[in-house]
């Protein structure tokens, strides 16, 4: 799986966790440019991409990301070692 | 039914305000509890229930409690639960001198008495607590156990006293987290991850089994829980099919695949000696589903666990309605296990309201699967409870002896009916409590009673309570009805409740409770009663209740009866055997 798809797997888990169909997200995406994505959603979200992926993000990592991009980064460095 | 994951309850949380009836409920805990709140808001919407949820501030229990002025007094909850971690208790034990860690198990235990004691003297509510997940720590390894000040030992006293509280405590109730976790296991149910980011001792994932056994608590306290279960027979109760492969074919017990089916044979008939009725549903020739139960060596339920048996080709739909009609239950308070998917799939198109869980395929998988779902939970249990599958069978006796009467007055005449009539007294307390919170369509204020509210009615002046027992030619039906009157002036009392199980209608039971009430209010020289129905869902059975039994309309859904104006106009054919003292 390449970044973009990754990407648009990754805008269909916030649509659902945020329960909202309209978020869009891109690479350049940070939490204030999204609508509820606070420190909670933020911890129920990166639960559901851990499922989904069946991935572990480490803990330093999930305050660390400055934006989506990265976010995916790490995701696919942990689906392609 | 299965249990939904977080994200679909947190969906729920858009319609709260479309949901019919309301709970009030505070939520105290030690660790972050924003998601749990919500997980409980979203579980309680899938049965129709709003929770109002006052959350206390982070790690604030022993403010909210012992601050008479606090948010939680003003709130008033109706239950308050309080969740603490394992993870804190820890933190706490290793900051303590290592000489008085002997002692941790008792003052936390010491403490916990103190929240419910002072929370129970400053609110009329149910307390809820959670046991603690039993992880050894490791200092000690395995051997922490044979150590009387270690974390695992600690930890493992504090359960069982806290279990001992509880049994003591009528109004605590606990939630048996330990359990839950061990079913999930502790990596199911924690990640350290979320836990040192935020403070939150359990996974998203587990926050729905969290939130479903927290609500069952609530619902059973409330008055909502099951009552029956209705059971299939081929692939269900025994593997294979009974009108293919015969009494000696099915495999039950050591042949094939029984053992998987006698484990599960055998759980059903714990829940029917506590009190759980047991029905059969199956698509069979009446005569070939009963064989195994009468001739099969090695079955575990036999026809008497067995309270109303329907074999036949019909709808299942239908044949479950005729169930509940003979038991008089609500639908909602029943359980229908089936293995297979189409008939499932119908009985719950038809009636929505039954509980259906959606068995795996896998019949090994069966019983773990039901564990989980904890279909069962119940505020209450006595003795009693197991004799009533054998009291449902007497009725259906009775119905049969009642089609040979002309008129229902001779048939009530030779039932040789008596009741035992008395002041609520320890021993009736807690099926005065149970029959508060079992009995929705004949209950006119559909007030629950703690065993402790009943409890304190009995040394209090302002009340007056009667029990009800009821025995006849078939058999005897125990406690059948209660009424609690409470003095509002020296010559008025005030029914606060009258509830009666529905098994014992039409027997003129109303007509004698009434009459030993007036006849001893008049003799105190109370000159009238006054009635109240409270409607609901479930209890427009008893709308005219106060009516029908000559009672004069003060407004509406109030009654009063005039005692001078009091006189018996039916024939009572129930004999009463005691006076209340």
């Amino acid at each position: 799986m390449n970044q973009e798809q990754l990407l648009k797997e990754v805008n269909e888990i916030f649509k659902d966790v945020l329960d909202n169909e309209d978020v869009v997200i891109n690479f350049d995406t940070v939490a204030s440019d999204v609508d509820d994505w606070d420190s909670l959603n933020h911890i129920q979200l990166i639960a559901a991409i851990e499922k989904a992926f069946r991935i572990k993000f480490t803990s330093t990592e999930i305050y660390q990301f400055k934006n989506v991009g990265e976010m995916i980064s790490s995701i696919n460095s942990k689906l392609n070692p | 039914m299965n249990i939904k994951p977080f994200n679909d309850l947190k969906k729920n949380l858009k319609r709260l305000s479309s949901l019919n009836k309301e709970i009030r409920v505070a939520v105290l805990s030690d660790s972050s509890s924003q998601l749990t709140v919500n997980a409980l808001k979203g579980y309680g919407a899938e049965f129709n229930v709003k929770y109002e949820i006052f959350e206390a501030d982070y790690n604030q229990i022993d403010m909210q409690v012992f601050d008479a002025g606090s948010e939680l007094y003003r709130f008033a909850p109706a239950f308050v639960i309080i969740l603490r971690s394992t993870s804190r208790l820890m933190k706490y034990f290793y900051k303590m001198d290592h000489d008085e860690r002997g002692n941790f198990a008792d003052s936390q235990l010491q403490y916990l008495e103190e929240l419910c004691a002072t929370v129970s003297q400053r609110l009329d509510c149910a307390v809820i607590t959670n046991n603690y997940s039993e992880i050894n720590d490791s200092v000690f390894g395995n051997f922490g156990l044979k150590v009387m000040s270690s974390f695992a030992y600690q930890l493992k006293k504090l359960n069982m006293k806290l279990i001992d509280l509880s049994v003591n405590r009528k109004d605590l109730f606990l939630l048996d987290l330990n359990s839950m976790i061990a079913r999930a296991g502790h990596n199911g149910s924690f990640d350290p991850k979320i836990y040192y980011a935020a403070d939150m001792v359990y996974s998203i994932d587990f926050l729905p089994y969290l939130a479903k056994n927290i609500n069952d608590i609530i619902f059973a306290v409330s008055g909502s829980f099951v009552k029956c279960v209705v059971l299939d027979l081929d692939n269900t109760l025994w593997g294979g099919v009974i009108g293919d492969d015969g009494t000696d074919g099915i495999q039950i017990g050591s042949l094939g695949n029984g053992k998987i089916f006698s484990e599960l044979q055998l759980w059903l008939k714990q829940l029917k000696a506590r009190g759980i009725i047991l029905a059969v549903c199956s698509k069979n020739n009446d005569d070939t589903a009963r064989q195994p139960f009468i001739s099969h060596p090695e079955m575990e339920l036999r026809l008497d666990d067995i309270a109303v048996f329907v074999a036949n080709w019909e709808n299942k739909a239908d044949n479950i309605r005729h169930i509940q009609s003979v038991l008089n239950i609500g639908i909602d308070s029943m359980v229908f296990i089936d293995d297979n998917p189409v008939e499932r799939a119908l009985v719950k198109k038809e009636i929505p309201e039954i509980i259906v869980p959606d068995l795996p395929e896998d019949p090994a998988e069966y019983l773990l699967f039901l564990h989980s779902l904890n279909l069962f939970e119940t505020a209450s249990y006595t003795p009693n409870d197991s004799e009533r599958t054998r009291q449902y069978q007497e009725e259906a006796k009775r119905r049969n002896v009642l089609k040979g009467f002309a008129n229902e007055d001779a048939f009530l005449a030779s039932l040789d009916m008596s009741s035992e009539v008395r002041a609520f007294d320890p021993f009736s307390v807690p099926r005065v409590s149970q029959l508060s919170q079992r009995s929705n369509q004949f209950n006119l204020r559909t007030i629950r009673y703690t065993e402790e509210e009943v409890k304190r009615m009995t040394g209090d002046p302002d009340y007056c309570t009667y029990s009800f027992t009821l025995k006849d030619k078939f058999g005897d039906n125990g406690l059948v009805a209660f009424v609690v009157l409470k003095k509002t002036d020296s010559e008025t009392l005030f029914i606060e409740n009258w509830a009666m199980s529905c098994r014992v209608l039409k027997r003129g039971m109303e007509w004698f409770t009434l009459n030993c009430i007036a006849s001893d209010a008049r003799l105190s020289g109370v000159r009238r009663i006054v009635g109240e129905y409270i409607p609901t869902a479930k209890n427009s059975l008893v709308k005219e209740h106060y009516p029908s039994l000559g009672f004069g309309t003060i407004s509406e859904n109030r009654y009063c009866l005039e005692l001078a104006d009091y006189r018996l106009e039916k024939i009572i054919h129930i004999k009463k055997t005691s006076t209340p003292v």
